[in-house]
């Protein structure tokens, strides 16, 4: 078996036994996912028509932004990473395996999501299932990117959780989520372009959901794709071994560079 | 003479002001058993990091296995074996996991064996965070040697080991030693550095202070040899005797106890009294300083304020 199929499953297992794993991955989306279900459509009930889009969002939000990031801390402060470079354990596979596992976990996630709102809470189908899965997928590229990014640059978990809500919170309160875009006063609504939550909502309701998009969905597609490569590259760049985290590359600002997509979508969009 | 295995000249670090490692020079010959030994904070973990390629020198030249650490890692980590000091896995993997995880890196089929061998059998299946500290000592041990490394970097193996443990890990690096494998042992167990090692080299504030075998190093210092002999008539007891070179003496149970600086002189000197007296020698004991107050005799020389 060859050493990144053993990593893989390895990483996926630890998905479900580790509890903050299984937390962040499955019991976190899925509870607020019924939660929101059984609430939202009674206070605003043309919240049917984006909760599969919504939730699976969220649930992508969650997994990334908030699952894994902190894992990657403590690998290298409790000196995980050490044995991993001892044993010849690229930094590539550190960064990669863990996203592509949690692109997995999402998968199941979203696909449970999907098929149980129409019965459960009467939500909205999506029209076109192939644009709907490009856009999930362009969601978890750019989330788990920056999960990733967060990871590397992160010089504690305290500042991790920081970091971390730093996107999270605006994004389910701007991102579209909960209340559409178009709702948000223009200044919000520019300052929600920088989140990729925003972005995704925006594909899924043009792209999936046979809704108006309020700006171009592609654009938002391929902004969400180049801003996950971006972070990946940057994470691998920033990557560090050392415990201390103190050997990086480069500087920690340039982690900000993940977010130049958006910012380009802002200017010329 | 071979090519050293291991060849550190004009090594160099420093953190910040701190030079954890201070200009050293040595080399370590093939199937040698090196131990390097030290008081907390001597430069011994610095130095294997940088042997083992986790840390980069400040200046000097490295070679393992005739790979220079700092420039061919990829080809250094199949050739190396390692277990660090402060080194963790993933809490949820299993010793099972681990074997197929790193042997998989490293290009080897597992070597689940080892695991039996270090009494993991019954713990094959639990997680990481669920065994004993001896338990996950035991593991980093069989995946440091599952590839068969040509080199083998132990820093404090047997911490936190039972006897018995420690015992097995003795008899593997015998047993390694034997097949041709180099070892580099760092410890702070003074006796397993005499037991086990070759040579040894004492580090004092980042710097060699003293290097050889461990009988060269305790003869080089100014410790006494002891004298124990017990006699049937217990003639040595009753009498506050001289002998030559001896520069303390004192009775202890039944033996007469010689703390001597030439036993060439006071031993011939005791056994010609004994018959003298018409006495039986029962027992006679000759004990050189340990390696461990050699050490003790060196770290007090350089302590802060000598």
């Amino acid at each position: 078996m060859s050493a990144f199929v053993t990593h893989f499953s390895f990483e996926f297992k630890t998905g479900i036994r580790n509890k903050t794993l299984l937390l962040m991955n499955y019991l976190f989306p899925l509870g607020f996912y019924l939660m929101m279900g059984a609430i939202m459509p009674g206070i605003y009930p043309l919240f049917r028509d984006t909760m599969i889009p919504a939730m699976v969002t969220f649930g992508i939000l969650a997994a990334t932004l908030l699952g894994l990031p902190d894992p990657l801390v403590n690998a290298r402060e409790s000196g995980i990473l050490r044995s991993y470079k001892i044993n010849g354990v690229p930094a590539a596979s550190i960064l990669l395996i863990p996203g592509l596992t949690t692109g997995l976990h999402l998968a199941i996630v979203a696909l449970l999501i999907t098929f149980s709102a129409p019965l459960l809470f009467a939500a909205a189908i999506p029209g076109n299932g192939l644009n709907f899965f490009i856009v999930l997928v362009a969601l978890s590229l750019a989330c788990s990117g920056l999960g990733l990014l967060i990871g590397v640059v992160s010089p504690s978990t305290r500042l991790t959780v920081l970091y971390s809500q730093v996107i999270f919170i605006p994004s389910m309160i701007l991102g579209g989520l909960m209340l559409p875009y178009s709702m948000l006063p223009e200044a919000a609504q520019t300052f929600a372009q920088l989140m990729p939550a925003t972005h995704a909502m925006n594909a899924f309701n043009g792209l999936a959901m046979g809704a108006v998009a309020d700006f171009n969905p592609w654009a938002s597609v391929v902004m969400l794709a180049s801003s996950g490569i971006l972070a990946f590259g940057l994470a691998l760049y920033l990557f560090s071994w050392d415990s201390k985290n103190n050997q990086r590359s480069g500087h920690t600002a340039l982690a900000l560079l993940a977010f130049v997509p958006y910012v380009v979508g802002i200017l010329f969009l | 003479m071979t090519r050293p295995m291991i060849n550190i000249t004009n090594l160099r670090k420093a953190y910040g002001d701190y030079v954890a490692v201070d200009n050293i020079s040595f080399t370590v010959q093939p199937g040698e058993i090196f131990g390097l030994l030290g008081p907390n904070g001597a430069g011994k973990t610095t130095t294997l990091e940088c042997l083992e390629g986790l840390r980069q020198p400040d200046s000097g030249t490295l070679e393992v296995a005739g790979i220079d650490p700092r420039k061919e890692a990829h080809k250094l980590r199949r050739v190396i074996g390692v277990q660090l000091q402060a080194a963790d896995m993933p809490e949820a993997m299993t010793p099972n996991e681990a074997m197929s995880f790193f042997c998989a890196y490293l290009g080897v089929a597992p070597r689940y064996d080892l695991l039996d061998r270090f009494g993991l059998t019954a713990k094959r299946q639990t997680q990481f965070h669920e065994l004993s500290t001896g338990q996950q000592r035991r593991l980093s041990l069989a995946l440091a040697i599952a590839h068969e490394p040509r080199v083998l970097f132990l820093d404090e193996p047997t911490a936190g080991l039972d006897v018995a443990s420690r015992a097995e890990l003795h008899t593997v690096m015998r047993e390694l030693r034997g097949s041709g494998t180099t070892i580099m042992l760092a410890t702070h167990d003074m006796a397993e550095a005499e037991q086990l090692s070759d040579r040894v080299a004492i580090l004092l504030n980042g710097r060699i202070a003293t290097t050889g075998t461990p009988m060269e190093i305790t003869a080089t210092g100014a410790g006494l040899t002891k004298v124990s002999v017990h006699t049937k008539a217990n003639r040595l007891l009753h009498n506050q005797l001289t002998f030559p070179a001896v520069t303390q003496s004192l009775f202890k149970e039944n033996y007469a106890l010689y703390f001597s600086h030439d036993i060439a002189q006071t031993v011939p000197a005791v056994i010609s009294y004994v018959q003298a007296q018409s006495d039986e020698l029962i027992d006679l004991r000759v004990e050189r300083p340990s390696l461990e107050e050699r050490f003790l005799e060196l770290t007090n020389h350089n302590a802060p304020g000598e």
